[in-house]
């Protein structure tokens, strides 16, 4: 039942792909007629098959992660314990939440040219746009999940000799907080993917994802524009998938139908 | 071990208009050591907050309790505690569940698991140690509920309203093998419950709560032997009994 289910599910998903590209290509073909305006489906496999035999894709596909990484691994070094405090300590939101909340409106792209005068045309400085586009939503998911413990939890905890805050924040909101922690990773890498691109596009560093969209685009070669943008989809989708097989294999085991 | 004596407990909330509504008044008695003891009382009464003071969950505004001579100001491993539905941690599977007490004193894993063990196998689950709250049914939650208090060794056991949530088969089933878990165990226990037939079925003694403020109306000796049926008149007369008093405060 199962099975057949799955069996269903991807004959229709390889259809609606190939529906896709047929009206893309058809589009492009018949209706533009113009490759510089809609390169059409072939166009972008041939770009793509000459990219590949450059190589120079996996260095942009490295200088990208490592943007992303220092960026994501900046946000949950300090978005998490921010989080965690203003969710499980009452004095800390009350002094923090202003801040966060005049703080989180501005786009972090607004921060491109302070990014580059503090850090330079280094991937520091693109890591720091990603961080800002990313902190947010972790900040506000961890204290979400941390000021809704039950606290029937917290009760238990106290009665089997779970006493000091410390040893409740990692023995009882830790895990119970799990669900909203894992989704506000999922939103900020999404972010962050997205600000990864706007800070790439200034210049940073000669490789990335983004930064090649943008000397595409200079070379008017709007087949290979086409082909790092789909790129990035294939990628963010990748790492998406990646995320979910784990969090519902591991993290989020115990609370099956959740993750989805 | 396990007798716990109540000194004259008030409990007092200041309302947002600044007001004081008094949730427990002057509560004073003496529970001996292996006794059963069940809480009944109309809704508002306070059994929960006389319970969770005995726990030390909450702090009263006047009077003490003690439990084996040791006053209660805070949570201790002296008292353990069954809550309603819902309080196991989703997060664990039942054994570790039962374990999370043994864990917070540092004991190791093996000596605690071997441990928890023993009490999966008292409250009857055996071969459901890895299974996840979600997995269990309400029966089998409150079992493991129970198995991980019991795990902790506390003198004194509490339980507010363990069985409400569960079907009528299932709570019946429940209060029998909690009367035995308590034989063999020989542990004090004060249970909290909206059923006065459970009370009756389960209880050496029944206190009886008023409300508005929450106070002791009543304390009822319940004399018929165990095992108990529930068709039998005596046990009939005491249900009458405590039912009588409870509607009469309404």
């Amino acid at each position: 039942m199962v099975q057949a289910d799955t069996k269903r599910r991807l004959g229709y998903a390889l259809l609606s792909l190939f529906m896709a590209v047929a009206i893309w290509e058809f589009v492009a073909v018949a209706v533009v007629q113009n490759k510089y305006l809609l390169p059409s489906f072939t166009d972008v496999f041939a770009a793509f098959l000459s990219i590949l035999s450059l190589g120079q894709i996996y260095r942009d596909l490295w200088t990208s992660l490592i943007h992303f990484g220092i960026g994501m691994s900046l946000s949950l070094l300090i978005g998490l314990p921010l989080g965690v405090c203003m969710g499980w300590f009452w004095r800390a939101n009350y002094l923090l939440n202003p801040i966060v909340e005049i703080l989180r409106p501005i786009p972090p792209l607004a921060l491109i040219p302070f990014a580059i005068v503090w850090l330079g045309l280094t991937s520091f400085s693109a890591g720091f746009v990603v961080f800002v586009g990313a902190v947010f939503p972790i900040i506000i998911n961890t204290y979400a999940g941390f000021s809704t413990v039950p606290k029937v939890f917290v009760d238990v905890g106290k009665v089997l000799g779970c006493t000091s805050d410390l040893r409740q924040i990692r023995y009882i909101a830790f895990p119970a907080a799990m669900p909203h922690l894992v989704s506000g990773f999922r939103v900020a890498c999404g972010t962050a993917w997205m600000c990864l691109v706007g800070a790439e596009m200034f210049g940073v560093s000669r490789f990335g994802l983004g930064q090649k969209i943008w000397w595409y685009y200079n070379l008017h070669q709007m087949d290979k524009v086409m082909v790092y943008i789909l790129i990035l989809g294939f990628v963010g989708l990748a790492f998406d998938t990646l995320c979910r097989w784990y969090i519902s294999k591991k993290l989020l085991k115990w609370k099956v139908g959740e993750v989805s | 071990m396990g007798a716990v004596s109540i000194h004259h407990v008030s409990k007092r909330f200041k309302m947002d208009d600044g007001s004081e509504f008094t949730a427990l008044s002057d509560i004073s008695f003496e529970i001996a050591e292996d006794e059963f003891v069940s809480f009944v009382g109309p809704s508002g009464c306070g059994k929960t907050t006389l319970l969770r003071i005995i726990a030390g969950l909450d702090c009263a505004t006047e009077g003490k309790v003690f439990v084996d001579n040791t006053e209660i100001v805070k949570p201790g491993p002296l008292v353990g505690m069954v809550f309603q539905e819902y309080s196991l941690f989703p997060w664990l599977n039942a054994l570790d569940n039962i374990a999370f007490g043994q864990k917070m004193k540092g004991i190791s894993k093996e000596k605690r698991h071997s441990d928890a063990m023993k009490y999966v196998e008292l409250v009857g689950l055996a071969g459901f140690e890895r299974s996840y709250p979600y997995e269990l049914s309400g029966g089998m939650r409150q079992r493991v509920a129970i198995a991980r208090a019991l795990a902790n060794n506390p003198d004194l056991l509490i339980m507010d309203e363990p069985f409400g949530a569960l079907d009528a088969q299932t709570r019946n089933m429940m209060q029998r093998e909690l009367l035995d878990i308590w034989e063999k165990q020989k542990k004090t226990i004060l249970f909290v419950t909206h059923s006065v037939d459970e009370a009756v079925y389960l209880s050496d003694r029944i206190v009886v709560l008023a409300h508005a403020p929450g106070r002791i109306s009543d304390i009822v000796q319940v004399t018929v032997p165990r095992p108990r049926d529930r068709t039998d008149p005596e046990f009939a007369s005491f249900r009458k009994h405590v039912l009588t008093m409870i509607e009469s405060m309404a």
